[in-house]
């Protein structure tokens, strides 16, 4: 079924209407291969990044598209709907722009161009073997020699390791908790910067991160973004915008789900019906495209909230937690939609499946979320 | 060096295509109508040679009032003005007509290098580059799958059945390619914001100074008198293997004219 999207411009439906063509033509021949064979995407990350589609949330006076949340995450959520892997990458090179673009220097920002432009791809250091959950707990460490940081330390879990030009890395310059702990913007030729092997993953697989360590590494000292112990309160800012951008890759994800569960169901025939007809099912299928637009909802909501500059932080916790567990529960019921047939590897909704799993525990565990939520409850 | 790209809007060929029940012609109404796909590689392939060798690239169609979305998105691609050609009096030109149109109107634009499809997916009939280039009095490089431009001077590798054969000539020329030249780009999503404010001339019949009777119905040299729909597949034919299928087979494909 096609989606009914309002947009708030022409150049908005201009957008989307790339992005599907694009997702349609570069992502959906390639999704299922390239996840069974591991293989990153990176030319078909260059092909969006030609497009411009690497930076569409940030002003146009340093490279990006001036586009409102709203209209980012609607373009994250088409390309999840062909190849998740693909949306979970740009979502996460766009949170990789986000500390420079909001906090960086003068001439940090001359940066920009180059990072938004679409050639270049970020990672983002956070996680680290000991602790995702209890980020303010991280343990690499920067010390400041000189015109450097020398920086010493393993990061877990980091996405586009080995593939990325830049990394933020979240690292302690004081003493402990989170007011130790700054950000530093790395090039990926770092000395002393190495991406380990591959994790082996449930699914995502096309796009599997790895610890990347830091062997005294050392950054110039006009890479630390913002000031020494800002670090933590602009990983969190960060993970704000990127929680949404996890919940519109949930949403894609489960439209995508949706739509195959539904076209099978209307085909396939069973007692002499269709099977959507058999009401136990076709109820199935109506709950599934309720959480579907319902998570889509919360997730537009909390954008336009962040589009009008007013606080968001736990409307985007809600929209990350809703949404991807709803992608769970949409893409385990299309198995079941499927029958026996769901449970094979000749269609694609047992990836999907696997793949909405990582969904809940990317960005914030969706126990991180309640976390949050509740927190802001407490404090009223 | 100045580029004119001739770009036509015609039905997707990817789905399902009509003739009009009164007129015989393309239903062009009815269709998902999109650029002539060939176009595309003409395009790409006017870009390259901009970027290497400077110039400017405009795009020439001639076509009804809702052509203008396909003169768009040919824009949102990179080349930088349009020229469209458009007059109710042009329905149901032939190829000899339409050359004659597409030949005024290049006349206003001084090109160096006309680039065109080799062929468009609706008519497919493979003439117009070579009528062009009549009609302008310069050569016509048709079907290329390759192509090199020094100075003034264009080498072609023209695809043919057996190969491909290597043809120049001086400019100004007209060349034809196939989908085999190059990969056309996808428009940028500032391409297609930069496309609204390009420039997009539309010229008339009278400004071409070219009278409504050579052209459309009035003028047509040819016409398609009736048209039927192509009989649905039948379940074709099975062999099966007594010892003398293989020969079957080789016959087959001989009176298919496949080998
Ligand atoms: C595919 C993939 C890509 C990733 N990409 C990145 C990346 O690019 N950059 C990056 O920095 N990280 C990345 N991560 C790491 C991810 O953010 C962490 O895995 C996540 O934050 C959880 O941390 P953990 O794995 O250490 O689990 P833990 O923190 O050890 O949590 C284990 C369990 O305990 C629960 N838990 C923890 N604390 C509490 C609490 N207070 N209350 C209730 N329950 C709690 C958690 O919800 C979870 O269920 C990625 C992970 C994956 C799988």
């Amino acid at each position: 079924m096609t989606v009914e999207r309002l947009l708030p411009t022409d150049d908005a439906r201009d957008l989307l209407d790339l992005t599907t063509e694009l997702a349609d033509r570069e992502l959906a021949p390639k999704a299922a291969d390239c996840e069974a064979r591991g293989e990153f995407p990176r030319d078909v990350l260059r092909t969006l990044g030609r497009a411009g589609l690497l930076g569409l949330p940030y002003p146009e006076e340093c490279g990006g598209a001036a586009q409102p949340y709203e209209v980012y995450l609607q373009v994250i959520e088409i390309l999840a709907s062909r190849w998740l892997a693909i949306a979970e990458a740009v979502s996460v090179h766009t949170l990789s722009c986000f500390p420079v673009a909001a906090y960086g220097s003068e001439q940090q920002r001359k940066l920009l161009p180059d990072m938004l432009g679409g050639d270049l791809l970020g990672a983002y250091c956070l996680s680290e073997p000991q602790g995702g959950s209890d980020a303010a707990a991280l343990t690499t460490r920067a010390t400041r020699d000189g015109d450097d940081y020398v920086v010493s330390g393993t990061k877990a879990w980091i996405t586009h390791a080995g593939h990325a030009d830049f990394y933020n890395v979240f690292c302690r310059t004081g003493g402990p908790g989170p007011r130790g702990i700054s950000c530093l913007l790395a090039d990926a030729r770092t000395p002393g910067l190495e991406p380990q092997a591959p994790e082996r993953l449930m699914g995502l697989r096309s796009s599997a991160p790895a610890q990347v360590a830091f062997d005294d590494a050392r950054v110039p000292a006009d890479r630390l973004v913002g000031a020494e112990g800002q670090g933590f309160a602009i990983a969190m800012a960060a993970l704000d915008g990127g929680r949404l951008g996890i919940a519109a890759c949930a949403v894609g994800l489960a439209q995508a789900a949706l739509d195959y569960a539904v076209a099978y169901a209307r085909e396939r025939r069973q007692f002499g019906a269709p099977i959507i007809d058999h009401q136990g099912l076709g109820f199935l299928l109506a709950d599934m495209a309720t959480q579907v637009s319902a998570a889509r909802a919360l997730y537009l909501s909390a954008a336009r909230l962040r589009d009008a500059g007013r606080p968001y932080a736990t409307q985007a916790a809600q929209a990350k937690l809703f949404a991807t567990d709803a992608a769970m529960r949409v893409t385990t019921d299309a198995v079941q939609v499927l029958g026996g047939y769901g449970y094979s590897a000749d269609h694609p909704v047992e990836r999907y499946m696997r793949e909405a799993k990582v969904l809940q525990i990317v960005e914030g565990t969706n126990q991180i979320q309640r976390l949050v939520i509740s927190r802001a409850l407490a404090r009223g | 060096m100045n580029i004119v790209v001739l770009v036509k809007q015609v039905p997707d060929s990817g789905a399902e295509r009509n003739l009009t029940s009164d007129d015989n012609t393309v239903d062009r109404g009815s269709a998902n109508n999109v650029i002539n796909e060939m176009d595309e590689y003409a395009i790409e392939e006017a870009l390259k040679i901009k970027e290497a060798h400077g110039g400017e690239v405009t795009i020439l169609t001639m076509g009804p009032d809702r052509a203008t979305e396909s003169i768009r998105k040919a824009l949102s691609m990179g080349p930088d003005a349009a020229v469209h050609v458009v007059d109710d009096a042009l329905a149901g030109s032939c190829a000899v007509a339409t050359s004659k149109v597409l030949a005024a109107a290049l006349g206003t634009l001084n090109a160096d290098l006309i680039l065109c499809g080799a062929e468009s997916t609706d008519g497919r009939v493979q003439v117009l580059p070579h009528m062009l280039a009549e009609r302008l009095g310069v050569a016509a490089l048709t079907g290329a799958r390759k192509l090199t431009v020094d100075g003034a001077s264009l080498t072609a590798e023209r695809q043919t059945e057996e190969g491909y054969e290597v043809v120049s000539a001086a400019t100004p020329a007209v060349v034809s390619v196939w989908d085999t030249i190059n990969e056309p780009r996808y428009p940028s999503f500032k391409g297609i914001m930069a496309a609204k404010k390009k420039p997009v001339r539309t010229l008339s019949l009278a400004d071409l100074g070219v009278s409504a009777d050579e052209v459309g119905f009035a003028g047509a040299t040819s016409a398609v008198v009736e048209h039927s729909k192509r009989p649905p597949r039948s379940a074709g034919t099975k062999i099966t293997d007594e010892g003398t299928a293989g020969t079957q087979l080789v016959e087959y494909l001989v009176t298919e004219k496949f080998v």
